[in-house]
C-alpha cells in the first residue's frame, strides 16, 4: 500500500495567546495547500484530529467549523482519540483513499489549550484517563507516567539522569526547530532542579501545554507526480488500543498497543526496525520516549536509557529520535501532535528539515499515544 | 470533574467504592476490580457475579501529585499509587496516613474510608477507599 503525502503546514507552537482555534486551523491548512500545490476545491475531504475542544474553549463540532472557513461544502469530520487523535485522523484520512472513496484529502489537527487555567486543563487532559477508576482519586496524568518511570526504574535500573536525557536531547533538537515552543538548550542539572511536579517526574519532564496546528495533504498513488516531483509515500499504519485506565494491563512499563501498533506497521510496509532511519515518538513525559524506544524495538526491553546514554537516539546517531524536539520541546497541543509528527518526517525524507536534518533518510516512523496508553497509532513513511 | 454533576453519576458505583465488591467470572474463574460489566476473557461465554474483596494488598508503584487538578487543590501534595490487591486485581488509589519510608514498592497496605473530593461549591461530597499502609 502507497499514499502520497504530496502538502505539509504547521503553525508556530506555543501559547498563541492572539489566535483562536479556527485561526490555528486555517493557517495550518492554508499553508499546506500551497505547499502541495492544490486548490482548496481540489480537496474530497477533510479529517481533523482534536481531543478536547469542548473542554478547552467550550466548542464542539470542529471539523464543520474548519470547512466552513474554507468555504468548502466537502465531508469534514472530528477524529478523537486523546492525544493520538493527530494520528487517528491521519490513519482514516489514509483509510478513505486506500477505499478508493477520496483521491485528494486534508488531514488535520489542532488544539487550542491556553484558553483554560492549568487546573482545568489538568482535569480536561485526564479525561483520556478512566474518570471513575484513575481521576475519581485525584490522579493526573504527570502521576500516571510517574508511577511507569518508578516501575520502569525499579524493574531495569533506568535512572533519573536518563530520564533528564531525554529532555535535554529533545531541548536540544527542539532549538534547532523555528516552530518549538522550547528552543533553548537545557543540562541535566535543569531538568533535576526544576519543580517536582509528580515524583519522580520534575516540570521539565513533561510536554508543555501548547496551542498549535498542523496539516498535511493526502493524495492516491497515482496522482502524486501531477503535483510534485518528490512525493513522499506512506507505506504501512498499524494502530491498537489497550484497557483506558494504566492499572488494568498486563504490564506497568510496556505500552501493548505501540508493541502490536508496530508489528502490524512493519509488516504492511514490508520492513524492519533495522530500516528505519528516524523516528518521532510519543513523547509526552521523558519516560514515555523511553518506554517506546524500547516498545518500538529499536532496542530491548529495559535498555531505553542505555540508547540515550550511548547517545543512538542523537540527530547523528544511529536512529534519531524526534529531531523536531518532540513534543517535549516542540509543544503538545494534543490533537495536533500526531499529524506535527508526520509534518517532521516528511521535512527529513524531503531533505527540508534544514539544521535537524539526518542524513540520507529514507525511512521514517511516527509513534502517537493516546491517554497512558489505551490507544497505539504507528506511520511509516518513505521517500 | 469541576462540574456540579447529577447526584447519579456518583451514587451507581457506590457499592464498588465503598464495599470494594468486583466481580469475578463463573466460567474463567478470573477476578475484576473495577467491576466489570462484561467479562473480557470469556465475553458472551462469561458469567459475571458480584464479589466482595479482601481490603489488603502491596504498593506496585506510587508517586506524588504536586500539581492538582480541579477539586484537588488543597490537598496536595497527596501520594498516588497501583495497588495490587491480595485478591488479584490492581486499581488506583491515594496513600494515606504515611510515614516517611512507607512509600515503596512492595509495601502492604490496607483500604480505609475516606473523603476523596467536593464536586464544585455546591456539588456532593465523594467518599471512596483509600490505602494506608499496615
Amino acid at each position: 500500500m502507497k499514499v502520497a503525502v504530496i502538502g505539509v503546514g504547521t503553525t508556530n507552537f506555543g501559547e498563541n495567546w492572539d489566535v483562536n482555534l479556527r485561526q490555528l486551523a486555517i493557517e495550518a491548512g492554508t499553508k499546506a495547500i500551497l505547499d502541495a500545490g492544490i486548490r482548496g476545491r481540489d480537496l474530497d475531504a477533510i479529517y481533523l484530529g482534536n481531543m478536547s475542544a469542548g473542554r478547552f474553549i467550550g466548542q464542539e463540532h470542529v471539523a464543520a467549523m474548519v470547512s466552513g472557513e474554507l468555504g468548502l461544502s466537502i465531508p469534514a469530520m472530528r477524529i478523537e482519540g486523546a492525544c493520538a487523535s493527530g494520528g487517528l485522523a491521519l490513519r482514516q484520512g489514509l483509510l478513505s483513499i486506500l477505499s478508493g472513496q477520496h483521491d485528494i484529502i486534508l488531514v488535520g489537527g489542532a488544539e487550542k489549550m491556553t484558553d483554560l487555567m492549568t487546573d482545568g486543563v489538568t482535569s480536561s487532559l485526564m479525561g483520556a484517563g478512566d474518570q471513575e477508576w484513575e481521576a475519581y482519586y485525584g490522579v493526573t496524568f504527570p502521576s500516571l507516567y510517574a508511577m511507569i518511570a518508578r516501575r520502569h526504574m525499579f524493574e531495569f535500573g533506568t535512572t533519573r539522569e536518563q530520564l533528564a536525557k531525554v529532555a535535554v536531547k529533545n531541548h536540544h533538537n527542539g532549538s534547532l526547530n523555528p516552530i518549538a515552543q522550547f528552543r533553548k538548550e537545557i543540562t541535566i542539572k535543569d531538568v533535576l532542579n526544576s519543580p517536582m511536579v509528580a515524583d519522580p517526574l520534575t516540570l521539565f519532564d513533561c510536554s508543555p501545554i501548547t496551542d498549535g496546528a498542523a496539516t498535511l495533504i493526502l493524495c492516491k498513488e497515482e496522482l502524486a507526480k501531477k503535483y510534485t516531483d518528490d512525493p513522499v509515500y506512506i507505506i504501512g499504519c498499524g494502530q491498537a488500543s489497550d484497557t483506558l485506565a494504566l492499572h488494568d494491563r498486563r504490564s506497568l512499563t510496556t505500552l501493548d498497543a505501540t508493541v502490536k501498533a508496530a508489528k502490524d506497521a512493519y509488516k504492511q510496509a514490508s520492513i524492519t526496525v533495522k530500516d528505519v532511519d528516524l523516528a518521532e515518538v510519543h513523547d509526552c513525559f521523558t519516560i514515555a520516549e523511553i518506554v517506546a524506544t524500547e516498545d518500538l524495538g529499536f532496542c530491548k526491553k529495559g535498555e531505553g536509557g542505555k540508547l540515550l546514554d550511548e547517545g543512538e537516539t542523537e540527530i547523528e546517531g544511529r536512529i534519531p529520535v524526534n529531531t523536531s524536539g518532540g513534543l517535549k520541546a516542540v509543544g503538545h497541543p494534543v490533537g495536533a501532535t500526531g499529524v506535527k509528527q508526520a509534518v517532521e518526517i516528511v521535512l527529513q525524507l524531503r531533505g527540508q528539515a534544514d539544521k535537524r536534518q539526518v542524513k540520507d533518510a529514507k525511512i521514517g516512523l511516527t509513534h502517537n499515544v493516546g491517554g497512558s496508553g489505551a490507544t497505539a497509532v504507528v506511520h511509516i513513511f518513505s521517500r | 470533574m469541576g462540574h456540579e454533576s447529577s447526584v447519579p453519576l456518583f451514587w451507581r458505583l457506590i457499592k464498588p467504592r465503598y464495599q470494594l465488591i468486583g466481580t469475578k467470572c463463573k466460567t474463567c474463574g478470573n477476578v475484576f476490580y473495577p467491576p466489570k460489566y462484561l467479562c473480557p476473557v470469556c465475553r458472551k461465554e462469561g458469567k459475571l457475579e458480584d464479589t466482595k474483596l479482601k481490603r489488603t494488598g502491596k504498593i506496585l508503584t506510587f508517586s506524588i501529585v504536586r500539581s492538582a487538578p480541579t477539586g484537588f487543590e488543597k490537598e496536595v501534595p497527596y501520594p498516588v499509587a497501583i495497588i495490587e490487591l491480595d485478591d488479584g486485581p490492581r486499581l488506583t488509589s491515594q496513600i494515606v496516613d504515611w510515614k516517611e519510608g512507607d512509600l515503596k514498592i512492595g509495601r502492604r497496605v490496607e483500604a480505609c474510608f475516606r473523603r476523596i473530593y467536593t464536586d464544585g461549591k455546591e456539588g456532593i461530597i465523594n467518599y471512596g477507599l483509600k490505602f494506608r499502609p499496615v
